[in-house]
């Protein structure tokens, strides 16, 4: 049974609040029991609290396949690109320096290029990934296109991203504020003395009296 | 003699904390459990529904319960890997006996034996000393039914005056500012409440670590529009992203409260109707705010003036709003003075009692709200009943059959208790679901007091750090092998179900305590055939009570997801009443037992109450010798003092040791590096932990988060001042010096390699290893 087509996943790093529940939940999924697929890191744990979660994007054309030189890495019709079939993997990291996200894994106990594969046992039956469902803040959603319109009035989905001359489209939306029109960062907006602090989203200019500390 | 009748290490080896992990079918794919039993997480406040896979009567697993209403299938990474704690190497499955010689300091024991060896002790020491000289620490995981009991057989088998719960640390200063100001004690609405506001309020709560299914709430709240302001020392992960973030100075919240109100009386922000005809007492406190200018308040709080006239100005011109807090405000020796200030807030904006308009304090603990509604309080009796009140006392001496002067009076708080057993007042002591050695503040103290007593019996599951003092041990349940009910952070009254049994000679803690009572021959009033009795019993206590149960079945709870009470048996008149429960309270033209038609609220006038909330300084200011100050809390993965998630692997690896968190600024000037060993140190103890050096908190203040034990436990540090109203500890604020250290603690090799935690193994250099390294 294919995933449905109208049950489509969000990212919202803006709601992440790095407590690793989709982290724990991942390694119960029955296909990588004990094995998290998913990334979940500080951007700058010095600076912010500030989290990232990363699960497999699935993208329309696999960089992770097209470099897999043992051909074993399969995208299902549905759109769901699957860890490596273990009778063909030849363990030889390709997929994982080329993905463009950084998310295939090598497991080096089975020699098996292993990956989130939005947990397939689940959503082939109809249910959520294990992640999304846990999910706390709702960083992690599956659901329709309808859904995430109606609860998420300040962002919008995009699932096209660029890097370098390569362009990617993909099964997976991540959420940007619907204010935002950059498709890349300009380096110069990052170059005036606050521009880092309004990351922060807070009055950080006005945190402490002066000498407070 | 309680000391510790081996090393702790020795005792480490044979009791852990040790870690479980996925293993056998846990780990297996694919395995078909026998049945999924549908419960709630066995942590915090929240209760989150949640389906526990069983095999072969363990628990191999979970799978996200989503119909729940309150956490629909959410859960946090505890709730995840909460499955873990069955089946542990620890577990116990006999009773113990203190044994110096035996491995590990205990010997296993009969239970009949042990039982009759604590009634016996029991006995003497009460005999000897009289009943009060025996006391009982009891807990808000407990079930209700359990709480009730416990509370039951303190006053009518024990009859000591003596007993109280690790509540007393959690959320009584919420209790004792809600029942001055409102009259009943209760999260005033449901969350769903929160998503509807314009504006969200929250003061002292780490939400996304401590109630992190509240998170999605507020979010939803905020793509709502509404705007979200953060009260806290750090920015905390909720923090990262709110819309106004004020970073305020440990113990100074009720000058932010002043503040603003005093704002909005200027700026006429006020709901005058409201406070004219539903509150009492509005004027007295508007003089009392009007020396707290924006100035003032600042110099005061450490804000910037202008965040808080921001504050105000979001605030007073809402048209509906949710304040929440917890015990960031709470923990304090003027933990109820907060509290107060907060609620004068709501009150002048008359923003209660409806839709989207909401007021609540953010309960810690699994049954933190039922647990303190049923009699396990030293000053309370079922259905939020006062002990010193005539006519509660004679009623519920009526349900207990006894008279009502055989109820002993009321007795002392848990911190006071520590106190009389280390003046020798108090000889004899029984724990449950408590563990004061990590989770009270000053525990040098705490453990010279439990080395004086003459007889101690803990009851838990594990051999936690507050047992390792008793002469006897006797095993109890887990959440998962008893049933009751607990009430959860919005008032919910929810069902927790039994899916395996106890392994071995464990058994349900309240046999354990019925078995007691028998071998004492005081059998009367303790004779339970299991919770539904128990609950069929409380339903009568509570009936007419603030508290009110009477409407409650254990089916109409599964059957509603749930029942908010008040759930009374009968409407005004007497008449019989299917109630459904109170999904929110103060609504208006509610009828309440107290105000009886005259109004909203739980006063004989139906009006809320205006307290004068005066500022005061902590009890320990900073001053040359301890320049910086300490505040405590929590870390996401684990759930108060660690008893259970310091033995569950995955938890333990996520956030592995307490780090000291300290902004740059101030790890300059005490030349301390990211990752390495710095000492804090206050008048009462010091601890040597790892530092972690970020920009997200108060350059005047230090975090440590207390989950541990011993040389690791920030509670040796804390300060045992104490609310004078509500009693609870000010764990939010003590003064202490940090320098960095000169080498790794002693043990900091071994206890690494004894909790296999091969990332964080210090290397023999005392340099710091990966896991604390940036990349």
């Amino acid at each position: 049974m294919p995933v449905p087509e109208h049950h489509e996943f969000f990212i919202d790093p803006n709601r992440c609040i790095g407590c690793q529940a989709c982290v724990q939940a991942c390694a119960e999924c029955d296909t990588h029991k004990g094995h998290p697929m998913i990334h979940l890191e500080y951007i700058e744990r010095s600076e912010s609290t500030q989290t990232v979660p990363v699960i497999c994007m699935h993208c329309d054309s696999p960089t992770c396949a097209e470099v897999c030189p043992a051909d074993a890495i399969k995208k299902t019709p549905d759109g769901v690109v699957q860890s490596a079939r273990k009778p063909r993997c030849i363990a030889c990291n390709n997929c994982v320096y080329a993905c463009p996200f950084g998310v295939p894994k090598m497991q080096t106990d089975f020699d098996l290029m292993m990956k989130c594969n939005m947990c397939y046992d689940r959503t082939s039956v109809g249910k959520k990934p294990m992640c999304a469902t846990v999910c706390p803040s709702e960083a992690l959603f599956f659901g329709t296109r309808e859904e995430v319109e109606a609860r998420r009035t300040r962002s919008r989905p995009v699932n096209e991203f660029k890097f370098g001359r390569q362009t990617i489209t993909t099964k997976v939306n991540m959420m940007v504020p619907k204010a935002s029109t950059h498709e890349h960062v300009d380096v110069t907006s990052q170059m005036q003395g606050e521009g880092r602090r309004l990351r922060l989203n807070v009055l950080s200019d006005s945190l402490y009296e002066p000498g407070s500390a | 003699m309680a000391n510790q009748p081996q090393t702790e290490l020795k005792i480490i080896e044979h009791y852990g904390p040790r870690l479980s992990n996925m293993a056998g079918p846990a780990l297996d794919p694919g395995v078909e459990p026998d049945k999924l039993v549908k419960t709630h997480c066995c942590f915090c406040g929240q209760q989150c529904g949640i389906q526990l896979k069983v095999k072969d009567d363990r628990v191999i697993g979970f799978e996200p319960w989503e119909d729940f209403p309150f956490n629909k299938g959410m859960l946090c990474p505890k709730g995840v890997k909460r499955y873990l704690q069955g089946g542990h190497p620890d577990r116990l499955l006999n009773a113990l006996g203190r044994d110096p010689q035996a491995p590990g300091g205990f010997a296993p024991a009969p239970y009949e034996d042990s039982i009759k060896r604590t009634a016996e002790a029991i006995d003497r020491i009460q005999r000897e000393h009289g009943a009060d000289a025996f006391a009982v620490l009891t807990g808000a995981s407990l079930t209700t039914e359990k709480a009730y009991l416990m509370g039951k057989f303190a006053r009518v088998c024990l009859r000591t005056a003596n007993i109280d719960y690790n509540g007393r640390l959690c959320m009584v200063s919420a209790a004792a500012g809600n029942k001055k100001a409102f009259g009943i004690d209760r999260a005033a609405n449901p969350w769903s409440d929160i998503p509807k506001a314009e504006v969200v309020w929250v003061s002292g709560a780490n939400i996304a670590e401590c109630a992190p299914i509240t998170t999605s709430y507020i979010w939803q709240a905020r793509e709502n529009g509404a705007k979200i302001i953060m009260v806290d020392p750090r920015i905390t992960p909720a923090a990262r992203t709110c819309d106004l973030f004020l970073p305020v100075k440990p113990g100074r919240d009720i000058a932010l409260f002043n503040g603003v109100l005093n704002r909005m009386i200027a700026r006429d922000w006020l709901d005058h109707e409201f406070i004219e005809r539903w509150t009492v007492g509005f004027d007295k406190v508007a003089e009392h705010v009007s020396q707290w200018s924006i100035e003032r308040t600042a110099e005061v709080t450490g804000i910037a003036p202008k965040a808080i006239e921001k504050a105000a100005e979001l605030w007073g011109t809402a048209r509906t709003s949710f304040l929440m807090h917890a015990r960031g405000i709470e923990h304090h020796s003027h933990g109820v003075q907060n509290v107060l200030g907060a609620i004068n807030m709501v009150l002048a904006s008359g923003r209660i009692g409806r839709e989207g308009c909401g007021y609540a304090t953010i309960t810690g603990q699994g049954n933190g709200q039922g647990g303190r509604e049923h009699g396990q309080k030293c000053d309370q009796l079922p259905g939020a009943r006062d002990i010193d009140n005539p006519e509660h006392r004679e009623y519920i001496a009526g349900v207990w059959d006894v008279r009502p002067e055989e109820i002993p009076g009321k007795g002392v708080d848990a911190y006071e208790i520590i106190r009389k057993i280390h003046k020798g007042e108090i000889k004899g002591l029984l724990s449950i679901c408590f563990n004061p050695m990590v989770s009270l503040p000053d525990n040098n103290f705490v453990r010279e007091a439990l080395e004086k007593l003459d007889f101690y019996v803990a009851i838990d599951f594990f051999l936690n750090e507050t047992a390792r003092h008793a002469d006897v041990v006797l095993p109890g349940s887990l959440h998962e092998e008893d049933e009751g009910v607990v009430a959860q952070i919005e008032g919910r009254v929810i069902k927790i179900n039994k899916a395996v049994d106890c392994p071995g000679d464990a058994t349900q803690d309240w046999r354990i305590i019925q078995d007691i009572a028998a071998a004492l021959g005081r059998t009367h009033g303790m004779t339970f055939a299991g919770p539904r009795e128990m609950f069929e019993e409380l339903r009568i206590a509570s009936k007419g009570g603030v508290a009110d149960y009477s409407g409650m079945t254990w089916e109409k709870i599964e059957r509603q997801y749930g029942v908010f009470w008040p759930c009374p048996s009968e409407d005004e008149h007497g008449n019989p009443v299917d109630h459904k429960g109170t999904l929110r309270l103060f609504e208006p033209g509610s009828w309440n037992p107290i105000a009886r038609g005259a109004g909203p609220f739980y006063f004989p006038d139906g009006k809320a109450r205006f307290n004068i909330a005066p500022y005061t300084p902590p009890m320990e200011e900073v001053d040359e010798e301890y320049p910086i100050i300490l505040t405590t809390g929590r870390v996401v993965s684990q759930f108060l003092s660690g008893t259970q998630t310091r033995r569950i692997g995955p938890l333990v690896r996520q956030y592995p040791e307490p780090r000291i968190e300290m902004h740059p600024r101030l790890a300059e000037r005490l030349g301390i590096k990211e990752g390495d060993w710095a000492t804090a140190e206050s008048r009462r103890g010091s601890c040597t932990l790892r530092a972690q050096v970020v920009e997200t908190i108060r350059p005047d203040t230090v975090f440590i988060p207390y989950h541990w034990a011993g040389r690791k436990s920030a509670n040796q540090l804390t300060v045992s001042a104490q609310d004078p109203i509500s009693k609870i500890p000010e764990y939010k604020v003590c003064a202490v010096n940090v320098r960095k250290a000169d080498r790794p603690p002693d043990d900091a090799a071994s206890d690494a390699a004894l909790h296999n935690l091969d990332q964080i193994a210090t290397q023999p250099d005392g340099s710091t290893s990966a896991v604390f390294q940036r990349s």
